[in-house]
């Protein structure tokens, strides 16, 4: 059980509109063990996001479908948190406010107003934003607004914790930092984790294993690679360690080598075409 | 999160320098020079302004009574806002009071019926379809139009002049919150979908604050347009009200009176605007203008 957690067997997405059929996912199918942290990586509009809202329920698949703990999921609910690259914090709360919102509805039966209280203060400290707890969204950094995205996400105390781009909107410097916080926390809470990611670094520091996508469309797990560094890991040291630069190497060489030369497919509607070349534009 | 915010508030006290006499002269100069700024220009154009009616006015053969004139007649009735000496013959305080009364009922209602519409519209496609057609016609229609049918249904100025404020104003609330519900944000409803709110809590927690800069703009041109048409109803209708009293004044060729009237009914309007104004930046935190 434990170790197929998550199952995605065989999921086709097609976004259908009234004139073309967009193939975005092909027979996508990959089998988490639980406490594992998986990072997704492939080129820019490829389907990352469609596959990450498929497992979230958000979209529902075409073909094909994803079991976790057991169900099969279909609809969005608390047990898949979402984190997203633009935080998606309601502007019109604060800080304590955004995550009381989540936990208030996720554990409102189960905790009383004091545990629930302070479930929410422990979370929000987990990713050091207690000073900042009757702040508005607006009044406070990107990197703060993530953080609080993560710790609602965390306070739901979900099965699965989906990460999208998560860091993507950052600077290089909260970047590092956030994802030094990311490493320390999930030592501690050991959740299974989906990260999609361009970054090719944050994807072997954090992971134990990347998936690596294939371009769209018709998208699908091109490879995956194990990452069998010791944790805690330490990029500074990783930096120079010869089994790192290899794995970097390996994902490099995927998405550069194998996945650049791949042609447009000759059937696609011209939307898929400027998809293609938008992501190829990106990739560079 | 009072402890925290009591921390807080002990870590800026702390932080905080002991003012010496040095930074509260600087405190001083800074804020005489803001409204040195800020105040002095409207005084002056306003002083100027003044200047030219009196002198303008004050020419053999002007019809218009000069500022000074105007003060020395209605006098009487700048010190005496709240007089009463029976039936139409009360201060002007009574009579803008009565006026704001109309609109309060009239405005209530249709903000109640307003957003309430423009939930149903921004959200059902189907709604939207059968009626902005309708209502974009009839939203052209001039408040005083509406009058007559008005008066014939309720067969009762007060009632007709309640319901020429609430046609009048009902419009710009439907369309603005129409459109802040259609543009909520995707994030936000999946926000709503992962955590599984409920139909009610979705829309007290999600659509309602988000739509409510949307709605509060509406809610802002509503109430001007409110006090615009109570104006021109009153004239109408009789009664008491700054709208008869402007009518009557006119009558009696009070002039001053109704120079008078002009501006309370001036300075009544953009209270009321500042009025929605300030509950709307309060209930959105900021975040409508
Ligand atoms: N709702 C939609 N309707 C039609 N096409 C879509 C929709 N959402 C995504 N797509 C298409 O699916 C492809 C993959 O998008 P996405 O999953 O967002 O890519 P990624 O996250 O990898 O950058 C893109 O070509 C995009 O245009
Ligand atoms: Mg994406």
């Amino acid at each position: 059980m434990n170790d197929r957690y998550l199952i995605i067997d065989n999921v086709n997405k097609i976004f259908q509109s009234k004139k073309t059929a967009t193939h975005v996912l092909d027979s996508v199918s990959l089998t988490v063990k639980r406490g594992e942290y998986i990072s997704i990586i492939g080129h820019s509009g490829c389907g990352k996001s469609t596959l990450l809202n498929a497992i979230s329920g958000l979209t529902t698949a075409t073909d094909g479908y994803v079991i976790l703990d057991g169900k099969e999921v279909n609809t969005p609910g608390p047990d898949r948190a979402l984190v997203f690259q633009n935080h998606s914090l309601l502007p019109w709360l604060s800080v304590y406010e955004n995550v009381a919102l989540a936990v208030n509805k996720v554990f409102g039966a189960r905790k009383s107003a004091k545990e629930r209280d302070e479930w929410i203060l422990h979370n929000l400290e987990m990713v050091g934003m207690s000073h900042a707890l009757t702040r508005l969204p607006a009044e406070i950094s990107g990197g703060m607004k993530q953080r609080v995205g993560i710790a609602r996400a965390l306070a739901m105390q979900p099965k699965l914790l989906l990460l999208d781009e998560p860091f993507g909107a950052l600077d290089a410097l909260t970047r590092a930092h956030l994802q030094e916080e990311v490493m320390r926390i999930q030592s501690d809470l050991n959740n299974t984790v989906l990260m999609i990611t361009h970054d090719v670094d944050e994807a072997v520091l954090l992971s134990d294993r990347i998936v690596m996508m294939t371009n769209g469309p018709k998208a699908t797990i091109g490879e995956v690679l194990d990452i069998n560094l010791e944790r805690p890991r330490n990029r500074i040291e990783l930096a120079s360690d010869p089994q790192y630069n290899e794995y970097r190497r390996a994902v490099l060489r995927f998405l550069h080598e194998k996945q650049q030369k791949v042609a447009p497919l000759p059937k696609a509607g011209s939307k898929t075409m400027s998809t293609q070349e938008e992501a190829k534009e990106r990739a560079g | 999160m009072t402890v925290e915010s009591s921390n807080q508030k002990t870590g800026i006290v702390a932080a905080l320098r002991v003012p010496t006499a040095e930074t509260c002269k600087d405190r001083l100069a800074a804020s005489g020079q803001w409204l040195l700024g800020h105040l002095l220009p409207p005084l002056v154009v306003l002083a100027s302004l003044l200047a030219l009616w009196e002198i303008l006015c004050s020419l053999p053969g002007a019809m218009l009574p000069a500022p000074s004139q105007v003060v020395r007649e209605t006098w009487d009735l700048i010190v005496m806002p709240f007089y009463d000496f029976g039936g139409n013959d009360v201060g002007m305080g009574w009579q803008v009071l009565a006026s704001l009364e109309r609109v309060a009922y009239g405005y209530s209602l249709a903000v109640l019926v307003g957003v309430s519409l423009g939930v149903l519209i921004g959200k059902s496609t189907w709604a939207m379809r059968g009626l902005d057609p309708i209502f974009q016609v009839l939203r052209t229609v001039p408040p005083l139009a509406w009058l007559p049918i008005s008066l014939a249904a309720f067969q009762s100025s007060n009632p007709s002049a309640i319901f020429v404020i609430f046609i009048t104003a009902i419009w710009p609330i439907i369309i603005n919150t129409s459109v802040g519900i259609r543009n909520i944000p995707d994030d936000y409803q999946n926000v709503a979908r992962v955590l599984r709110l409920n139909p009610y809590e979705n829309f007290t927690r999600i659509m309602l604050p988000s739509a409510a800069p949307y709605i509060f703009s509406g809610l802002r041109i509503g109430i001007g347009l409110s006090w615009l048409a109570i104006v021109a109803a009153e004239m109408l209708i009789g009664g008491v009200g700054i709208g008869f009293f402007i009518w009557d004044a006119w009558n009696a060729s009070m002039l001053s009176d109704i120079v008078l009237a002009l501006i309370y009914v001036g300075l009544v309007g953009y209270l009321l605007d500042q009025v929605v104004g300030f509950i709307g930046r309060r209930v959105t935190r900021g975040t409508s203008a």
